[in-house]
Formats: C-alpha cells, sequence, structure tokens
C-alpha cells in the first residue's frame, strides 16, 4: 500500500497523471464484457432465464451488486461473482449497462393471462415500475420484457422474505395477493413477459 | 502495401511519443485509414469471441477467420447430446452470424506462421497480418495409450471434440444392453474442462438410470482428485447411490490402477495402472492427455510443457511477437482450459489487439471463468472465479474471497435454478460467439 501511494504521489508531480488513469482505471467496457458470457452480449440476454441487465441505471447495478456482495440480496451465483469486485468497479460496470439499450427477444406467454396482467399491473405495481415496467425509475430494474422465470424467482425470494421487498411494494403485493391469489402474480408476469418494446 | 507503410508510421509516431511524451497517436494512426489486418486461427469458444469483439471494437480493422470447418459442435453441453437430453443439433453452429459483423469467414486448415513475413499459411494460401490471434484448442495425446489412434477412436471413442467423437458414443450408449459397462478413462491435468468427465459421467448415468438400470459406469482416473468433487460426490449419492453396493458410477483414481495406458479397441478393453490391469467394456471411452492444437507447434508457439506462454495481460506469445494466443492452448496460469476461460481470454485478446493496431496503451485486464455441470434432473451445482493481474504480470490469479462452488448446502430449488441457468448460459455464450 505505502508503495502505491509513493508511486502515484510520483506520477502527480511529474504530470503524467492522464496516462495514469487510462491504464489503471476500471474500464466500463473491459467489466461489462466479462458479464456477456451469462447475461449476453453487451447485456441484453437470450433467455431462458438470465435476467437481461441493459439498459438498467448505474444505480440499480450499483445497488444489486452491493447487496450481492454482501449477501443481502440471495443469488445462486451473483454473490461469488460480486464478491470479486471494488465499489469503483461496480459503478463501471453500471456505467456500461445503463448505455446499452435492453433487446427484448419474444417469449411465450398466455395472452388472456397478460391481459388481465395489465390490469393488475395499472392497479397495483405502474405507480412505481412506471410506464408498464419498461423504465427502471429510482431503482425498481426493468421488468417489461424481462425473463419470466427470472421474474418468478425475484417473486419467490421476495414472498419467502429472503430478499428484503420495499414495503410498499409488499402492501400493494399483499393487497393483490389477497384479491387475485397467485393467478394474479402469473397473470402479472405474463404480462412482463407478452411486452415486446 | 499500405499496411506495411502505414504500420511503420504507428511505430515512428510510437517512437516518437516515447521520446516526447505526448499523447495523442490513436488519432494519427486512425487518420491514416484501416486500422490493421488481422488473422484469427480457430474458429472455436476462443477464435469466434476474438474476431468479433474486434469488430466491434474498430471496424475499421479487417478481420480474416481461417476455420478448418464447415461449422461448429460446442463441447459445451456435448454431455446432454450422449444422455439424450438434447440433440446433436442443438450444439451446432454456423459461421453466418460473423460474416454478419464483417468477419471474413475461411473455410481452410492453417498449416503455419511465417514470423518474418507475418503470414499465416493455410490449405487456401498465404494469409498476411498485422496481428494473428490463435486459439486452436487442443490435440489429443493418442501416443501415451498404447494402440489409441484416431482410427482406433472410431471404435473407442474420446468424444472430447464434439461432433461425429459424439454421435459414436451416444450411438453405442443407445446400442449397449442393460446390465453393461460403461468405462471412462479420465485424462492427466492439464487438460479441456476439468469438471468435464465426471459430468459426462453424470449425464450417461442419468441415462442408464432410466434406461438400463442394470448397467454401470466406471470411471478410470489418471489422476487422485478431480474438479467440484465434493459436488459431484454428494450429486451422485442423492441421485445415483454412490457409496453403496448399487450405485451406477464408481470412480477408481490413479493410486487404485486408475491410470490408462492401454487400449484394445477391438475387444473394447483398456489397460491401465502399474500391473497392466484390464477392463473389459461394453462401451468404452477413453479421454487421453492433451497438448495446445497442432497448429501451435508448428507455428513455433509451444514451450516444453507443450502448451503456449503468453503476455498474461495481453495474451501476445512471448516466442512470437504480434501473435497473441488465447483459450485452452495458452497458458493462462490459475484460468482453468474452459470455454467461458476462453470467452473471456478471447475480449481481453481483442482489446489489446485493437489498442497495439491503434497505438494505444492496453488498458487493465479482468477477466472471468464460470462452468456449470448438470447431474441430473434438476441438479445443477456450478463454479465461478473473478481474475485479476497480479502485480508482476506473471499471473492471473483469482479474487481471494470471490468465486467458488455452489455450496454444499444449497436447497433443492437453487439447484434446479441452477439448471435453468446453465442453460441461459449455453444460450448466451453460444449467442456471443455466433450471434
Ligand atoms: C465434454 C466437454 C464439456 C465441456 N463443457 C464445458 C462447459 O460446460 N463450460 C465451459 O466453459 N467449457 C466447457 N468445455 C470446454 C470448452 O469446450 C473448451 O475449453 C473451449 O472450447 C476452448 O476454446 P478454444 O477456442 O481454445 O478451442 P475450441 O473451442 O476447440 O476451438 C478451436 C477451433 O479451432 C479450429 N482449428 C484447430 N486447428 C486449426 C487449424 N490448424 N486451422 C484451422 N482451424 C483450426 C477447430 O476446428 C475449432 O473450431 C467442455 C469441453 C468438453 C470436452
Ligand atoms: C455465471 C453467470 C453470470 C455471470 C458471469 C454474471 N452474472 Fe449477473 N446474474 C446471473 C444470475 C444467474 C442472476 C440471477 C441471480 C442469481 O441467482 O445469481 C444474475 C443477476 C444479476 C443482476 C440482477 C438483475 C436485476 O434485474 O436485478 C445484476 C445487476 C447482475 N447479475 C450483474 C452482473 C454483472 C455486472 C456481471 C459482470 C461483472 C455479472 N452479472 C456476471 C448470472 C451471471
Ligand atoms: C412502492 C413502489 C413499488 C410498487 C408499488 C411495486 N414495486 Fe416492485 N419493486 C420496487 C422496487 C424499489 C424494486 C427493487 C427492489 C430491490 O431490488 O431491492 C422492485 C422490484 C421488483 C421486482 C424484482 C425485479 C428484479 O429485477 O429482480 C419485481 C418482479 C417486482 N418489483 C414486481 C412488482 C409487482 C408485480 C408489483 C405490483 C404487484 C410491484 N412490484 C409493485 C418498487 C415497487
Amino acid at each position: 500500500m505505502p508503495h502505491k501511494t509513493i508511486g502515484t504521489a510520483l506520477l502527480l508531480a511529474g504530470g503524467l497523471v492522464l496516462s495514469s488513469t487510462s491504464a489503471f482505471a476500471a474500464d466500463p467496457t473491459m467489466l461489462g464484457n466479462t458479464c456477456a458470457g451469462c447475461h449476453g452480449t453487451n447485456g441484453s440476454s437470450v433467455g431462458p432465464a438470465t435476467p437481461s441487465i441493459a439498459g438498467l441505471t448505474e444505480d440499480t447495478i450499483v445497488e444489486a451488486m452491493k447487496a450481492y456482495k454482501s449477501g443481502e440480496r440471495p443469488s445462486t451465483i451473483m454473490g461469488r461473482i460480486a464478491k470479486g469486485y471494488t465499489d469503483e468497479e461496480f459503478k463501471a460496470m453500471g456505467q456500461f449497462f445503463s448505455k446499452q439499450k435492453m433487446v427484448i427477444y419474444p417469449q411465450s406467454t398466455d395472452a388472456a393471462k397478460a391481459k388481465k396482467g395489465a390490469k393488475l399491473h395499472d392497479k397495483y405495481c405502474e405507480k412505481c415500475h412506471e410506464d408498464g415496467g419498461t423504465v427502471d425509475d429510482e431503482g425498481t430494474s426493468i421488468l417489461a420484457g424481462q425473463w419470466m422465470p427470472y421474474l418468478t424467482f425475484s417473486m419467490e425470494d421476495f414472498n419467502a422474505g429472503t430478499r428484503e421487498m420495499p414495503k410498499k411494494m409488499k402492501r400493494k403485493l399483499e393487497k393483490m395477493l389477497d384479491k387475485e391469489g397467485q393467478a394474479g402474480l402469473d397473470s402479472l408476469i405474463n404480462f412482463y413477459g407478452s411486452q415486446a418494446k | 502495401m499500405s499496411q506495411i507503410t502505414r504500420r511503420d508510421f504507428i511505430k515512428a509516431s510510437a517512437a516518437s511519443v516515447a521520446a516526447g511524451g505526448l499523447i495523442g497517436v490513436p488519432h494519427i494512426a486512425k487518420a491514416a485509414g484501416s486500422a490493421g489486418k488481422v488473422v484469427v486461427v480457430g474458429g472455436g469458444a476462443g477464435g469466434a469471441i476474438a474476431a468479433k469483439y474486434i469488430r466491434m471494437m474498430d471496424s475499421s480493422i479487417e478481420v480474416t477467420l481461417i476455420e478448418k470447418n464447415p461449422d461448429y459442435h460446442t463441447c459445451f453441453l456435448s454431455n446432454e447430446v450422449l444422455s439424450g437430453e438434447r440433440t446433436l443439433d442443438s450444439i451446432r453452429f454456423t459461421y453466418e452470424g460473423l460474416k454478419g459483423h464483417g468477419v471474413k469467414v475461411v473455410q481452410a486448415e492453417a498449416t503455419g506462421i511465417d514470423a518474418d513475413k507475418k503470414v499465416v499459411k493455410t490449405s487456401a494460401g498465404d494469409f498476411p497480418y498485422d496481428r494473428a490471434v490463435v486459439s486452436p484448442g487442443v490435440s489429443l495425446k493418442y501416443d501415451t495409450i498404447e494402440g489409441y489412434d484416431e482410427a482406433a477412436a472410431e471404435k473407442v471413442p474420446h468424444a472430447w471434440k464434439a461432433g461425429s467423437q459424439t454421435a459414436i458414443l451416444r450411438k453405442q450408449l443407445e446400442e449397449m444392453k442393460d446390465g453393461g459397462l460403461v468405462v471412462i478413462a479420465a485424462p492427466p491435468n492439464p487438460f479441456r474442462c476439468p469438471p468435464g468427465p465426471y459430468e459426462r459421467a453424470s449425464q450417461i448415468a442419468h441415462y442408464l438410470k432410466n434406461n438400463k438400470p442394470k448397467s454401470k459406469i466406471l470411471i478410470m482416473d489418471a489422476k487422485g482428485k478431480f474438479s467440484k468433487q465434493g459436488l459431484f460426490t454428494q450429486g451422485w449419492k442423492d441421485l445415483y447411490g454412490y457409496g453403496t453396493d448399487n450405485s451406477i458410477i464408481e470412480w477408481r483414481p490413479v493410486s487404485e490402477e486408475g491410470k490408462a495406458t492401454g487400449v484394445n479397441a477391438a475387444t473394447r478393453t483398456l489397460i491401465s495402472g502399474e500391473l497392466d490391469t484390464e477392463t473389459k467394456a461394453d462401451v468404452l471411452n477413453v479421454i487421453p492427455a492433451q497438448t495446445a492444437g497442432k497448429i501451435a507447434f508448428a507455428a513455433g508457439l509451444t514451450d516444453d510443457s507443450g502448451w503456449c506462454p503468453v503476455n498474461k495481460k495481453t495474451f501476445e506469445s512471448t516466442l512470437v511477437g504480434d501473435v497473441h494466443v488465447i483459450g485452452d492452448a495458452s497458458i493462462a496460469t490459475k484460468m482453468p482450459k474452459s470455454g467461458y476461460s476462453a470467452n473471456s481470454q478471447g475480449k481481453v485478446c481483442a482489446t489489446a489487439v485493437v489498442a497495439a493496431l491503434q497505438g494505444k496503451d492496453m488498458i487493465t485486464p479482468s477477466y472471468v471463468n464460470t462452468c456449470y455441470s448438470i447431474v441430473g434432473e434438476d441438479y445443477g451445482i456450478s463454479v465461478a472465479a473473478v481474475y485479476r493481474l497480479s502485480e508482476d504480470g506473471k499471473t492471473i490469479a483469482g479474487v481471494k474471497g470471490a468465486g467458488g462452488l455452489t455450496p454444499t448446502t444449497a436447497t433443492a430449488a437453487a439447484r434446479k435454478r441452477e439448471v435453468t441457468y446453465a442453460y441461459s448460459w449455453f444460450k448466451n455464450i453460444t449467442h456471443d460467439m455466433f450471434g
């Protein structure tokens, strides 16, 4: 560590800062490319389950990675991966994926369920998951066009209490489940899966 | 012609930078037109990615891919072809997608590299390069097993390169009678896909359990331990009665005559260990020791180990300048020889090649490996690692505290999720290569 500090100081003194940062800083594309084997080229997954992460905001990516790293958010594999990086690198990954546009690949959905889901969405979920769940606002992630098995897993984790659900979302969800049961959730997921925009 | 002039120009500029401390060569280099010619040898897990990503990073670079086969069968998930869970066609990919990225695909066999003239020699003529990337995978050391060669592999398949070999082994398994013995001879380290032989045993056990339940699998191993051993053993106990008298799978380590030394292809007999133990099989799958793909030797890229030493930051050969080696053939220290490693290395290498052609400095590399194995129905396990270049630049080292295996305490639901994530991995990595 002291070694490094001196090195940086010398570089600063010598006016070589530019080349040193470009050589040592976390590079968004370099880091982002390592995720593609699982999340798809530039973060758009061709499925059937691993989520697309293209188009999520920088904050969403950073918060998700931090939560995976700390173990606060359950995962099959992301915890093991997130532990390999620094906060600065999370930011760089966030920069990379927030600049990508999510490519949506078609999924087979039940049209009747999707129609019902659209209504339920407007009633219970639209307030936070705006524009039919197409935008990642305030860390909500994108739901529209996301892979349905992944959405199902996320809901399972929320409902099991292994992943913390935002309090207000919990309230809305409980209301929805009270009235519509599991079938309601199934309809919602079909709605998200059916969106191709 | 113009290539050479431009390169010299870059070299001259680079020298002036070193002297004057100027930054901004890339601009000047680019203004000169096409940023150069790259020839990639081998359109597999490493080469397809290097070719595509170089084009994605700088479309003014001309990329030619030399691949001997008209299409590519992934080794990944080929073990599911053996169990009948998927078709051979589902692991076959063509090079049309790469053409769409502007890669010139030439079906030919590379036979050598003339590093002075900077040309890759192939069965379809010479291809000049500014930078070459070589990703030929492994070649099988038949000569380490007496009586084994390419002809014998028609009867006693290795199926360690996917395609017709996979089809032969599948057919033999289908034709085998119930109560038959399948023998898998697992190779010594280092070899392509460390968990591969054990995933294979799992998949074959899955097939036998459902179709020929009186049959057995014997793994004869040249090693004393193997990748993901704890997880495989747990899975075999959960699914295939491992450790009991009725176990479908039995494993013999090197200390129990496990190391294959010879084969009698006509009688499907394996000879192993110091006592020349003979094991007669109904289906015999022999996976020999491995070394870098043949072209790596012809091009002078290998050292005494039989693999290719490289600069760990750029994957440029330390033996032949301007030629990079990635994938199974390269010595990537802590990274295992896997498809994900080759993919990750392909991108680091593409970045280095593009930087070199643009006259820029190579940035800090980052590498990942993941390997899923499907042990049986709804039973997926994985290993993951994140790597960094060590400070001395000599090692690609796993980040401490990160990566590792699926916990042995994973719930059945989590293991089931890992199967769907394994299939997603397959679809995404092949789309990354060929899409
Ligand atoms: C049974 C099995 C299961 C596996 N499962 C997994 C898995 O689940 N996950 C994982 O990450 N990895 C897995 N692997 C490992 C993975 O297949 C390899 O590590 C990976 O393919 C290596 O990539 P490569 O580019 O080095 O070689 P390859 O992918 O083999 O590509 C080499 C290409 O070069 C071509 N070639 C060779 N020589 C020449 C020449 N002279 N001229 C022209 N073309 C040439 C070949 O035809 C081939 O297309 C598995 C391997 C096996 C055998
Ligand atoms: C081995 C495959 C694999 C690799 C490599 C991988 N991921 Fe993931 N990722 C997953 C899986 C699977 C999930 C679902 C959670 C779980 O079970 O681990 C996920 C979930 C995520 C999520 C949550 C998405 C959401 O909508 O909330 C983010 C963000 C993410 N990964 C980012 C990354 C980044 C960034 C990288 C590269 C540094 C990366 N992942 C590398 C497999 C992978
Ligand atoms: C009060 C705002 C709010 C409401 C209402 C809300 N959500 Fe959420 N939702 C969030 C936030 C914030 C997150 C991100 C939570 C996190 O990652 O910690 C989220 C996450 C999710 C996720 C996980 C996405 C992923 O990538 O893993 C799903 C699925 C989801 N919500 C579905 C719903 C459904 C269905 C409804 C309606 C029944 C709903 N939400 C209502 C705020 C809300």
